[in-house]
């Protein structure tokens, strides 16, 4: 078994740390908020406002669940366009009012469901995609585990862009990669060898920023919500034209 | 019994090949069969209205007046053409469709109002938002942006192209910035969804527009129709995915049929 594989595994694993824990070990307070104002509230997308010393800031996530129970609930940490719709509110909110955004992803991919494309599945990502790029605040994400395609960058297209040790992100999934080139979904180990999908390797193509060491204790915890708190402040010293045309460069170098 | 079928199959199948190929053509909407002939310039199913898939400039001819290609030379990074069995899809694309990528965009005309366009072409590795098709798009709004002229993208497209792996993902955001930004200064962006446009490009320009129009039957989605069924382990009806049904559910403002496009679209941008 190869190397980005063990990776690959690695993200999935059920020992990964939950998003809830993340979430109440980065913050000083946190309350969730809920609900798409349209028609619904995505239990995979987990979301509020907390504080980071001091800091009030808003956290959008996609979680997956701790037991099956909550994993059915929340589709394997695969949102609807709710979800989107929901994480897109809160983001305008932040917006608003002033306060950095931080996006934690953990996510397969967003749902292929019958009622996710009738209620508009690609409209949302899009939506997301193209408001995400223009809000006037600090916009940090973070891939906790898995980051599948466009259910994931829907929430990725911020100031910068992190992944924790133990994480993917790639336009699918190392199955779906084998089944469409290849034919052949048992090919997945082969599929991630060639994708690109390791943290090391995005950072070395620019599509992540920083690697941050994969988060499994107090300490561990500590560091990481150090790096926010850094990147923060950083970003909350930039003049907002700064910031946005900082961000513009970003994605305008994909070429 | 048995012996008399397989000598009336031998038989049609004789029959069959004398026949010319494309001679008869079956609608893969409705499934009716048709003389060739039937399908006219615009190359509409005569029963259901159903619009065959057009190169990208087959559709510029029949849609606009006058077109101007820029970036023709722009193509597949070559960072990418170690894989040989992407380098070899590219080079088929290229002879089948005279494009370097799967989208031609320039300056075009209807009448005396010019905007920008772009015409994406399923032949080519099925529309695949490859980097290179990115490019080209992002530099069409950019340049309308400083222009001051609107923009018409026709999209149709399998998706994310594979093979240029996450890169290909990093397009939806760079494309998606160009839109914004050309929204931003208040000009209009017509995306008219045709058949197909699915994955990554519906989840990115195809869905940005001011005005989001389709053709008829169209197929319009997010995920693929047999990830669904995997997942769900249900097979959705007929009409999932298609215009009609994205028109009723409010994600489209309207349907248009392919010999009414230019009008229509020399009226909205003449309203704009």
């Amino acid at each position: 078994m190869g190397k980005a594989y063990d990776r690959v595994l690695a993200a999935r694993s059920a020992d990964k740390i939950s998003i809830q824990d993340l979430v109440a070990g980065i913050t000083d307070d946190f309350m969730e908020l809920h609900g798409d104002r349209a028609y619904s509230d995505d239990p995979a997308v987990y979301a509020g406002i907390g504080t980071i010393a001091g800091q009030p800031v808003t956290i959008t996530s996609i979680q997956k669940g701790n037991d099956t129970d909550e994993n059915i609930e929340r589709h394997f940490g695969s949102a609807e366009p709710s979800g989107y719709r929901k994480a897109l509110r809160l983001m305008k909110q932040a917006e608003k009012f002033n306060r950095p955004i931080i996006n934690l992803i953990n996510t397969p991919g967003a749902y292929p469901g019958m009622d996710a494309e009738y209620k508009g599945q690609g409209y949302m990502i899009a939506q997301s995609i193209m408001q995400g790029l223009k809000l006037k605040v600090p916009y940090i994400s973070v891939i906790i585990g898995e980051g599948g395609s466009g259910g994931a960058l829907a929430l990725a297209v911020g100031d910068t862009v992190w992944a924790l040790e133990d994480s993917i992100y790639s336009v699918l999934s190392p199955e779906g990669y084998a089944t469409i080139l290849w034919k052949d979904s048992s090919k997945a180990a082969e599929a991630a060898e060639q994708m690109q999908l390791t943290p090391k390797e995005l950072l070395d193509n620019e599509i992540i920023d920083k690697i941050i060491p994969e988060v499994k204790d107090a300490k561990s915890m500590q560091n990481f919500k150090e790096a926010l708190i850094e990147k923060i402040n950083e970003l909350n010293k930039l003049p907002k034209e700064e910031l946005l045309a900082q961000r513009h460069e970003r994605y305008r170098k994909f070429n | 019994m048995k012996n008399n079928k397989s000598e009336e199959t031998k038989d049609l199948q004789a029959l069959m090949d004398k026949v010319p190929d494309h001679l008869f053509i079956k609608c893969p909407v409705c499934e009716e069969n048709f003389y060739n002939k039937k399908l006219g310039e615009y190359k509409l199913c005569p029963n259901c209205g159903y619009g065959f898939r057009l190169g990208a400039q087959e559709r510029i001819n029949m849609t606009v007046d006058e077109f101007t290609p820029i970036d023709s030379e722009v193509s597949a990074p070559k960072r990418f053409l170690s894989d040989e069995k992407y380098a070899g899809k590219l080079e088929k694309s290229k002879k089948a469709t005279d494009l370097n990528e799967s989208v031609q965009t320039g300056f075009a005309k209807i009448g005396d109002t010019e905007f920008a366009l772009g015409v994406m072409d399923s032949r080519f590795i099925m529309g695949s938002l490859g980097t290179a098709t990115g490019e080209k798009l992002a530099r069409l709004f950019e340049q309308a942006t400083e222009k001051n002229l609107p923009v018409v993208v026709f999209s149709c497209s399998g998706g994310a192209r594979m093979q240029e792996g996450i890169h290909s993902l990093m397009q939806m955001a760079k494309v998606s910035q160009a839109v914004s930004d050309h929204a931003e200064k208040g000009l209009l962006y017509i995306s008219v969804l045709t058949d197909p446009t699915t994955g990554g490009v519906t989840a990115s320009y195809a869905m940005e527009g001011d005005i989001n129009i389709s053709e008829p039957h169209t197929l319009i989605g997010f995920a693929g129709r047999r990830v669904i069924e995997k997942t769900i382990q249900q097979r959705p009806p007929k009409d999932f995915q298609r215009a009609e049904t994205l028109l009723k559910n409010g994600f489209l403002d309207a349907i248009v049929k392919r010999d009414e496009m230019k009008s229509v679209l020399a009226k909205l941008l003449a309203w704009n």
